[in-house]
C-alpha cells in the first residue's frame, strides 16, 4: 500500500491470482506468508501479492474446494495454517494452465512478429 | 433459532482462525526482516506497513464465504442501523409504527374471519367432494323447492355419488332426561355420517346399509346436548329419550365442535340426528312413488374421480330423462332441474360477498396507511439527502444504500405489524364478540399460523411498498450538487415533491372511494331499516312452543285441527289473563314477521280453481296459519272482505286471507274475493278467499310486494306455534309465565325463544349492520389518515420554503397573500383527489 511498488511491478488481472496461488502450491503444502514469498521469489520480485488479495483468494479457493487447509506446527514451533492442492485444485490448475498457454501463445504471436519484417 | 445460533458460532470460529492466520503472517514477515538484519521494532513496523489494514483484509476475506452468511450478517447490520435511525427520531417512528399497526391490525383481523369462513377447509375429510343438492323450478324462478323420495333413490342409483342423504331439519320436543325442552333435530338417511366420513366420540353412528322403512329408533346426539341434558354421563349409550313422545335410544355422541353442514344457523346447531328411510310410517298416507317434494334437499359425496362439473352434467342428463318420464310431476313449463352446490358455498354463501367487501375495504385502508408512511419517509428522505450524498461520496454503493433504506422501511413495517398483531391478540375476545352470530364457523376464528403468516407477508409487502419511493430517490441523488449546496442542503428535488404530492392525491382518492362506498352502504341500510313496515312491531313479544309430531299417529294428542283448536284457544285465554297483556294471538312459525325458522313448511304449493290441475305448474306461495286476533295485533290493515272469526272451524268452509300482492299476481284485473284455491295436495276441499289485507314488509324488509296467503289456525294445523303478545311487560319474565301456563295444560310442551319483535327485526339485519359499521369505521380512519398526510405534506412544503416566504414577506407580500398561496396549493391537491376518486 504505502511502500512504493517497484517500477516493474505488474498489476494482476482478476482471476489470474487464483491460478498463480494454485501454481505456487504445486510444490507442496504451504502457509499464506510462504505462498506470498514463493510468488515474489519465482517472479523475480516482479509480482508482489498484497495480503488484501491473497487471503480473499485463499478463502475463495477453499470454498471452491480447490485447496484444503489444516493447522500444523512449523519447524520453529509456530502454529501455522497450511494449504495444499486437492485433486479438484489440480484439475483446475491443468485447465487454467492450458488456457493460459493458448492465450500467451496468441499474445506472443501478436507481440513478436517474425524477425524478418523488422527493420 | 438453534440453527442460527450454530451458524453464528461456526462463523465466529472461522473468523478467529483467519485472524490468527493473519497474525502469524505478520510475525513471519517480521521474523524474516529481523533475519535480514532489521531491528525488531523496525521490522514489526515495516511488516505491518507492508501488510496493510488487517481489519480490512479480514473483512474482504470473509466476504468470500458463502452467500447466506454474508447476507445474514449484512441484514443484521442493516437492521441494527435501521433500529438506531428509528430510535433517533422517536416521534416519526411512533407515528409511522402506529399507522402501520392500525393498517396491519385491521387487515389481519378481517383476514382471520375470511380465513376461518372462506379459506379453511370444512371440517370433514375430503370436503371438496361434498355437495348440497337442491331442486329448482327455473320456469317460475323458484329455488330449493324441495325433493321427493323417488328422486333421492334416482340420485343414489345414478352412479354419480358415493352416497346421498336427505336432510330434514325440525324442532323437536325432547322429554326423558329432564323437563320438556326444545332440541334441534335433523332427520337424515342412515348413510349420513358415512357420507360425511365423521366418527362419533363414543358409541357408533347409523349403519349406512340399514334399509328400514320409517325411523329405526336410533339417535345420535351432539356433544353440547350430552353436556346440557345428560351432564356428560358416560353411561349415555343405550339410554332412551322421548322425541315428540316417540322412543329413541342413543347410540352415539358426536365429537365436540362437530356441526351439521348447513346454510342456516339453526340447522348447524343440530343436537339430535335420527335415521329415517324416507318412506313408511309416519308417511303412510304418502305414496313412496309420489314425486311431490317431501324434504328440503339432500347432501351428497361425489364419487372419487368425478369433478363437480362432470357430476352436474350427468345429473342434468338424469333430470332431463326424468322430465320426459314424468311429465305430470315435472311439467315442461316449470323448468325443473337439479342443482349441485359445493358444500362450502352452501354453508358460507350468505357471508361471502360482505366478507370480501370488508377485505377489499380494509385493503384500501392498508394502502392508505402505506401511502401515509411513504410520505413521512419521503419527507424525511429530503432531510437525509445530505447524509445519503455523503455516504455515496465515501463509497457506499447506491444499491447498498437502497437496501439499507428498504431494510429501514421493512423494519418499520415489521414493528408496526408486530404491534398490530399484539393489539389484535389482546383484543381478540372483545373483537370476536362484535361479529354477528349469523356468521358460520364463528368458533373457528382464531389467530392461527395462517393468519400470522398473512400478517408477516402483509407487513413485509407494506414495508416494501412504502419504502420503494424514498429508496428509489437515492439513485437520483446528484452527489456533487448536494454536497456543494451551502448549509443544510435539504431542499427536496422536484421529483420528490411530485412523488409526495402524487401520494397524497392517491391517498385522498382512496379514502374518498371508501367514504363513498360506506355512504352507499349506510344509505341502503337505512332505507331498509327505516322503510315503513306496514305493521306495528312495537310492544310485541313472541314466545315459541311446539306440538309433538309422533311417528305413531295414534299417539298424537294434536293429530287433527279439531284436537288442536281447544289447545290454541286455551293458550290464548290464559295469555290474555296475564297482567300487562293487551292482546294475544297464535300463529305458525311462518307468521312471525322477518324471522322465519327454516323448518316451517311455509312454502305452499297452490293450485287455482278454473285452471286445469294436470300439468299446471304448482305455484309456490308463502303461507301461514294464524288465529283471528293476529291481524289486529300486528296492525295489518284489512282492505276488503273480512278477517277470520272464531266461527271459522274445521266444520265450516275453508277460508283464506291474502295480501294485495297475491291478488295482483294471480288474479290480475279480477276481483280476488270469492276466488277458490287449494293450499296443498292433501287438502281436497277448496279454500275461498274472504279478505284482502294491505301489503306489509312482513316477509322481507326490502320488498312489501311478496304474495302471501293466510289460513285460519282453527282450520289448518300448525305444529310450530308462535304466541304473539302485545302489551307492556318484561320479556324474560314473560317466557317463564307462558311456560307455566302452557305446561299447566300439557307438561310435555317446551316453551322457548322469547324475543321482542323489534329485536327480531334488528337481528335479521345483524350481518348487514356489522359490515356497515366496520366500513364506516374504516372510512373515518382512512379520512383521518389522509388528512394527516395532507397536513404533513403542506407543513413540510411550508417549512422548506421558509426562506422563500421570508423573502416574499420582505418584498412586501402580505400574510394573507402567503396564506392564500399555501391554501391554493392544498386545495389543488384535494381537487385532484376528488377528480380521481
Amino acid at each position: 500500500m504505502s511502500n512504493s511498488p517497484p517500477t516493474s511491478r505488474i498489476e494482476l488481472l482478476q482471476g489470474t491470482l487464483d491460478f498463480i496461488v494454485l501454481q505456487a502450491l504445486r510444490w507442496g503444502p504451504c502457509h499464506g506468508y510462504g505462498i506470498a514469498q514463493l510468488i515474489r521469489a519465482q517472479s523475480n520480485q516482479a509480482l508482489q501479492v498484497e495480503t488484501g488479495s491473497l487471503y480473499p483468494a485463499l478463502q475463495r479457493l477453499l470454498r471452491q474446494r480447490a485447496v484444503a487447509a489444516e493447522w500444523t506446527v512449523s519447524e520453529n514451533k509456530r502454529r501455522i495454517r497450511v494449504y495444499r492442492l486437492t485433486p479438484k485444485g489440480r484439475e483446475m490448475l491443468a485447465t487454467e494452465r492450458s488456457k493460459w498457454e493458448q492465450l500467451s501463445r496468441a499474445i506472443a504471436g501478436l507481440m513478436l512478429p517474425p524477425a524478418a519484417e523488422e527493420p | 433459532m438453534r440453527f442460527l445460533e450454530l451458524f453464528a458460532r461456526r462463523r465466529a470460529r472461522r473468523t478467529d482462525e483467519l485472524a490468527e492466520e493473519l497474525r502469524t503472517h505478520l510475525e513471519l514477515a517480521a521474523a524474516d526482516r529481523v533475519a535480514r538484519g532489521e531491528s525488531p521494532t523496525e521490522a514489526a513496523a515495516n511488516a505491518r506497513r507492508e501488510f496493510g489494514n488487517s481489519g480490512l483484509v479480514l473483512d474482504i476475506s470473509r466476504d468470500q464465504w458463502s452467500g447466506f452468511g454474508n447476507w445474514l450478517e449484512r441484514l443484521g447490520q442493516d437492521v441494527r442501523i435501521a433500529l438506531r435511525v428509528l430510535r433517533r427520531t422517536p416521534g416519526f417512528s411512533t407515528v409511522a409504527i402506529l399507522t402501520i399497526a392500525l393498517g396491519i391490525g385491521a387487515t389481519t383481523a378481517i383476514f382471520s374471519v375470511v380465513n376461518a369462513t372462506l379459506l379453511h377447509p370444512l371440517p370433514y375429510p375430503r370436503a371438496g367432494q361434498l355437495v348440497r343438492i337442491e331442486d329448482d323450478l327455473a320456469g317460475t324462478g323458484s329455488r330449493a323447492v324441495g325433493m321427493s323420495t323417488p328422486e333421492w333413490r334416482d340420485l343414489q342409483r345414478s352412479g354419480v355419488f358415493e352416497a346421498v342423504s336427505p336432510a330434514w331439519f325440525d324442532d323437536n320436543n325432547m322429554t326423558g332426561p329432564a323437563r320438556a325442552q326444545r332440541v334441534g333435530l335433523l332427520i337424515v338417511a342412515p348413510n349420513y355420517f358415512a357420507m360425511l366420513r365423521v366418527k362419533p366420540q363414543i358409541g357408533a353412528t347409523f349403519d349406512s346399509a340399514d334399509a328400514t322403512p320409517g325411523f329405526n329408533g336410533q339417535a345420535v346426539i351432539s356433544d353440547g346436548l350430552w353436556e346440557r341434558a345428560f351432564g356428560r354421563d358416560p353411561a349415555i349409550l343405550g339410554r332412551f329419550v322421548q322425541l315428540d313422545s316417540d322412543s329413541y335410544h342413543i347410540v352415539g355422541v358426536m365429537p365436540r365442535g362437530f356441526q351439521a353442514p348447513s346454510a342456516t344457523r339453526q340447522e348447524r346447531a343440530t343436537e339430535v340426528w335420527v335415521a329415517f328411510g324416507f318412506s313408511g310410517a309416519p308417511l303412510d298416507q304418502v305414496s313412496s312413488q309420489s314425486r311431490t317434494p317431501l324434504f328440503p334437499g339432500a347432501f351428497a359425496r361425489i364419487r372419487d374421480g368425478l369433478t363437480l362439473a362432470e357430476a352436474q352434467r350427468r345429473v342434468d342428463a338424469l333430470a332431463h330423462a326424468l322430465r320426459r318420464q314424468f311429465p305430470v310431476d315435472y311439467p315442461a313449463a316449470s323448468g325443473w332441474r337439479i342443482r349441485l352446490v359445493p358444500l362450502r358455498e352452501h354453508v358460507v354463501g350468505d357471508v361471502r360477498s360482505p366478507l370480501l367487501l370488508l377485505m377489499a375495504a380494509v385493503g384500501l385502508l392498508l394502502l392508505i396507511a402505506c401511502a401515509n408512511v411513504a410520505n413521512l419517509l419521503l419527507a424525511r428522505a429530503t432531510a437525509r439527502g445530505r447524509e445519503m450524498a455523503v455516504r455515496q461520496a465515501i463509497g457506499g454503493s447506491p444499491s447498498r444504500l437502497v437496501r439499507q433504506l428498504l431494510t429501514e422501511s421493512v423494519t418499520l413495517s415489521s414493528l408496526g405489524g408486530l404491534t398490530g398483531v399484539a393489539l389484535l391478540l389482546a383484543g381478540q375476545r372483545f373483537l370476536i364478540r362484535l361479529v354477528p352470530a349469523g356468521v358460520p364457523m364463528l368458533s373457528g376464528i382464531s389467530i392461527d399460523w395462517m393468519v400470522l403468516l398473512f400478517a408477516c407477508v402483509a407487513s413485509a409487502a407494506a414495508g416494501i411498498v412504502f419504502g420503494l419511493a424514498p429508496a428509489m430517490d437515492v439513485r437520483r441523488i446528484d452527489v456533487t450538487r448536494m454536497l456543494k449546496v451551502e448549509g443544510r442542503g435539504a431542499t427536496g428535488t422536484r421529483q420528490q415533491k411530485r412523488t409526495r404530492r402524487l401520494l397524497v392525491v392517491g391517498e385522498l382518492a382512496l379514502s374518498l372511494v371508501l367514504m363513498i362506498s360506506a355512504g352507499l352502504l349506510v344509505r341502503s341500510f337505512q332505507s331498509l331499516a327505516n322503510a315503513p313496515l306496514g305493521f306495528d312491531a312495537r310492544n310485541v313479544t313472541i314466545v315459541h312452543t311446539r306440538l309433538p309430531y309422533p311417528n305413531d299417529s295414534t299417539e298424537d294428542l294434536y293429530g287433527t285441527v279439531g284436537a288442536e283448536a281447544p289447545f290454541v284457544r286455551e293458550v290464548t285465554r290464559r295469555a290474555m289473563a296475564i297482567p300487562g297483556v293487551e292482546s294475544a294471538a297464535l300463529g305458525s312459525g311462518a307468521a312471525v314477521p322477518l324471522d322465519h325458522p327454516e323448518q316451517d313448511q311455509n312454502a305452499l304449493r297452490v293450485r287455482f280453481d278454473g285452471r286445469p290441475l294436470d300439468g299446471q305448474v304448482p305455484t309456490v306461495v308463502t303461507g301461514s296459519q294464524v288465529t283471528p286476533a293476529y291481524f289486529h295485533l300486528l296492525g295489518l290493515t284489512l282492505l276488503r272482505g273480512r278477517l277470520f272469526s272464531d266461527f271459522d272451524t274445521d266444520e265450516s268452509p275453508q277460508v283464506a286471507v291474502i295480501n294485495q300482492a297475491m291478488a295482483r299476481a294471480y288474479w290480475p284485473g279480477q276481483d280476488a274475493l270469492g276466488k277458490r284455491l287449494k293450499l296443498s295436495r292433501r287438502d281436497t276441499a277448496w279454500t275461498t278467499v274472504v279478505g284482502i289485507i294491505a301489503d306489509a314488509r312482513t316477509e322481507s324488509l326490502a320488498s312489501p310486494a311478496i304474495p302471501l296467503v293466510y289460513a285460519s289456525l282453527y282450520q289448518r294445523q300448525g305444529k310450530h306455534l308462535a304466541i304473539f303478545l302485545r302489551g307492556h311487560f318484561e320479556t324474560a319474565a314473560m317466557e317463564k309465565r307462558i311456560r307455566n301456563e302452557v305446561q299447566t295444560i300439557n307438561p310435555a310442551l317446551p316453551v322457548f325463544g322469547a324475543e321482542t319483535l323489534d329485536d327480531a327485526i334488528s337481528g335479521s339485519l345483524a350481518v348487514r349492520r356489522f359490515s356497515m359499521r366496520v366500513i364506516e369505521l374504516f372510512a373515518v380512519t382512512a379520512l383521518l389518515l389522509a388528512s394527516l398526510g395532507i397536513y404533513g405534506v403542506i407543513a413540510y412544503t411550508v417549512s422548506e420554503r421558509t426562506q422563500e416566504i421570508g423573502v416574499r414577506v420582505a418584498l412586501g407580500a402580505a400574510r394573507a397573500d402567503i396564506l392564500r398561496m399555501i391554501l391554493a396549493q392544498g386545495a389543488a391537491s384535494s381537487a385532484r383527489a376528488w377528480r380521481s376518486g
